[in-house]
């Protein structure tokens, strides 16, 4: 479907646009990448299908956070400096991540906080890919391209408790039809986070086993963060169990059913 | 209590790989703790009382010299003896000198962890005195001669079969008794102590600085024994448990509580002003209350780190917290363990001795979310991680690697080619490399993209 003006997202456009001309850039980040390149370019047929204009500033690379997680702050602030002028000129910044759309949510205002407008500027442009589409777009039914799928959905934890994502992909894969599988461990950490994976890498594997081990039989597992899935999915492998383990926006480019 | 926590790793691998099952018993039972505090608060407005509790505490320690003058002068007006102990040594001095002059030789003790952080056991036993634990939980690892394993429930690491095993050893009840067997035979052997003992050891959960009024928060009455049955009472009290008035005690105490165990307020809760009175038939002849610093003054002076002292020891951090849930408490080392544990060390204990408790998290940040206090936990661990970096703490490889990295990403067209080697490392030679090693050798290695994104990008996305 396209978005049409009875929608109701036309409140949040910027002045003198009109839905015709929505833009948005994406921010495909280090892991979307390097290891989810297929899922960005669905990510990038599903905002054209959902009818805006999609950019791609060549200039981006990390967002920095690795660096800021692991203490390496002098690092971490010229990443996020170089970022938030990548992306001046943007309307609006998709990120297929949660924890990276929370760097630049709420870690960049902590980390540039002398920098003028331009983090607080970037961070309130800044949205999850799912939560654009829900909350900027005010799309909730894709389509029912994933009718009769058990999906088991995974809550990275940056997306939940930084972005407050909680219920928008969740919406977005039930509209299409797929039965969200109730899992007790699907809030918790899975155990990835960043340098944590290599740093403590037993109690790291010891996490991911416990949304494993309470993971029901499913279609597939997905969730908004790549970082999360090349945990589980890396972890599952090891253990030949589990999974397939597939990026939200395949999913939500699948649900449109325009693909196939 | 000499600090074990830079061995943090190997514990932890000892015990996911030596001990499973502490890992099931510690998930079970900080699973319960926690879905009983997430209905406690439910019941209330929890976001408001966490606010107001947040904004007393701040403002307990602003104005923290003038609270701790406040309740010195009402505690000596209740008859309380007051003691002031800078650091752990201090606080042996003060035992000591007290248990020489009154003789003391058998001490009970309620629940503290103060007393842990300051090893109190150790040397009240190193001068014969014979010291006796009367929480449950603190019994039982007191009987396993272990530290304890969480703040609120020392033995949580232990499953019913372990204590079944250890009172069949110790007290002689059957291997298949149930657990309320177990509790009467423990209060049973505990009887004799409580009777026998000169003095009663507590911590303090509150102190009000208003009226002198030194509260305790317990669920077994073995508190309520400990501080009126011997002739003498011990408080051992941080200085950053203080509370202003005692119209805030009300709330902390059911706060606490509901974050604690999701009780709407402990079963027993003890208010205790000073020793007997001349009309009154029991309580103890002379009660000491010992206010400690040991690090807590220099972390209040930290304008980046001293939230963490609006700690009131729920254990609903420790509870939530995915890493403690793998491995417990005894990893971190040291008396408070679990994410408070983790902003609490390096400030009283120091950067070296703390090192990698702040690292030891994959920066969730649910303890941030459940903290009674609101202290942002998470972001603590952040500060902490930046200091020790700065102080030496991160290897030659990671700072290269980090500078490294920083450098590549003002290049995109390296960045690009930098990521793509990574695709074509052999796996065999992965596995021996720093970071691709530690990820493969416990999971399946990384998989690049046959095509990066801005590859597919350049091609054009149909």
């Amino acid at each position: 479907m396209r978005v049409g003006a009875s929608t109701g997202p036309l409140a949040r456009l910027p002045a003198g646009r009109h839905l015709g001309a929505m833009r948005a850039a994406l921010f495909v980040t280090c892991l979307g990448d390097q290891f989810f390149a297929e899922a960005c370019a669905d990510a990038v047929r599903l905002l054209r299908h959902l009818g805006v204009e999609v950019d791609f500033p060549e200039a981006q690379s990390c967002c920095g956070q690795p660096a800021y997680n692991s203490g390496h702050a002098a690092e971490a602030e010229r990443m996020a400096r170089r970022t938030v002028e990548v992306f001046r000129e943007s309307d609006y910044v998709v990120v297929p991540s949660g924890s990276c759309a929370g760097m630049l949510r709420s870690g960049y205002p902590r980390i540039l906080e002398d920098e003028g407008e331009g983090p607080a500027a970037l961070a309130k442009k800044t949205f999850e890919l799912s939560e654009f589409i829900v909350d900027v777009l005010g799309v909730r039914d894709l389509g029912r391209g994933l009718e009769g799928r058990t999906v088991a959905y995974h809550h990275g934890c940056h997306a939940l408790r930084e972005l407050g994502v909680r219920d928008q992909p969740v919406t977005l894969l039930r509209e299409a039809g797929a039965e969200v599988v109730v899992w007790e461990a699907a809030e918790e950490c899975c155990g990835f986070g960043g340098l944590f994976s290599v740093k403590q890498p037993e109690v790291s594997v010891a996490m991911a086993d416990r949304k494993l081990d309470t993971l029901p039989a499913v279609d597939c597992v997905t969730s908004a963060d790549g970082g999360c899935l090349m945990q589980l999915a890396g972890r599952a492998e090891n253990r030949a169990i589990g999974g397939p383990f597939r990026h939200l926006a395949h999913l939500l480019w699948e649900a449109t059913g325009a693909g196939a | 209590m000499q600090a074990r926590s830079r061995d943090y790793r190997i514990r932890a691998r000892e015990i996911l790989s030596g001990a499973p099952e502490v890992r099931d018993a510690v998930t079970r039972a900080t699973r319960t703790f926690d879905t009983h505090r997430v209905g406690a608060f439910e019941q209330i407005d929890a976001e408001r009382w966490r606010a107001w509790a947040e904004a007393v505490k701040s403002h307990l320690l602003m104005n923290l010299d003038d609270y701790l003058v406040e309740a010195e002068a009402r505690l000596q007006e209740n008859g309380a003896v007051v003691h002031w102990a800078e650091r752990s040594s201090d606080v042996h001095e003060i035992l000591g000198r007290i248990v020489e002059a009154e003789g003391v030789e058998r001490v009970v003790k309620g629940k503290s962890m103060l007393s842990e952080e300051l090893g109190v056991n150790d040397f009240l036993e190193s001068g014969n005195v014979r010291v006796s634990e009367t929480d449950l939980g603190e019994y039982v690892i007191q009987l396993l001669g272990e530290p304890p394993s969480h703040i609120v429930g020392p033995a949580i690491h232990r499953s019913v079969d372990d204590i079944r095993r250890l009172f069949h050893e110790e007290l002689g009840t059957s291997l298949d008794a149930d657990p309320d067997t177990l509790a009467s035979a423990a209060r049973d052997a505990l009887r004799a102590d409580f009777l026998a003992a000169d003095m009663g050891i507590t911590g303090g959960n509150f102190l009000v600085a208003e009226t002198g009024t030194l509260a305790l928060i317990e669920n077994e009455g073995n508190i309520r024994i400990s501080t009126s049955a011997p002739r003498i009472h011990v408080a051992l009290v941080g200085i950053e448990k203080l509370l202003p008035r005692l119209s805030d005690l009300a709330g902390f105490l059911q706060l606490t509580s509901r974050a604690a165990t999701g009780q709407p307020v402990g079963n027993f809760v003890s208010l205790i002003h000073g020793p007997r009175r001349g009309d009154e038939v029991d309580g103890p002849e002379q009660v000491h209350v010992i206010l400690v610093d040991n690090g807590r003054t220099e972390l209040l002076a930290d304008e980046h780190a001293w939230e963490a002292l609006r700690c009131v020891r729920c254990g609903a951090c420790l509870n939530i917290c995915p890493v403690f849930r793998q491995t417990g408490g005894h990893p971190y080392g040291w008396a408070y363990s679990g994410p408070i544990g983790s902003v609490l060390a390096p400030g009283l204990l120091g950067l070296e001795a703390s090192d990698p408790l702040p690292f030891a998290s994959s920066l969730c940040g649910a303890c941030s979310e459940v903290c009674p206090v609101r202290i942002p936990i998470h972001e603590l661990l952040l500060t902490w991680r930046e200091r020790m970096v700065r102080n030496g703490s991160a290897g030659p490889f990671e700072k290269t690697a980090m500078r490294a990295f920083r450098a590549l990403s003002a290049r995109p067209g390296l960045f690009a080619r930098a990521g793509r080697a990574l695709g074509v490392v052999p796996d065999g030679l992965a596995r021996r490399l720093p970071v691709l090693g530690a990820w493969s050798a416990v999971r399946a290695p990384l998989r690049p993209s046959p095509k990066s994104f801005r590859a597919l990008w350049r091609e054009g996305i149909e």
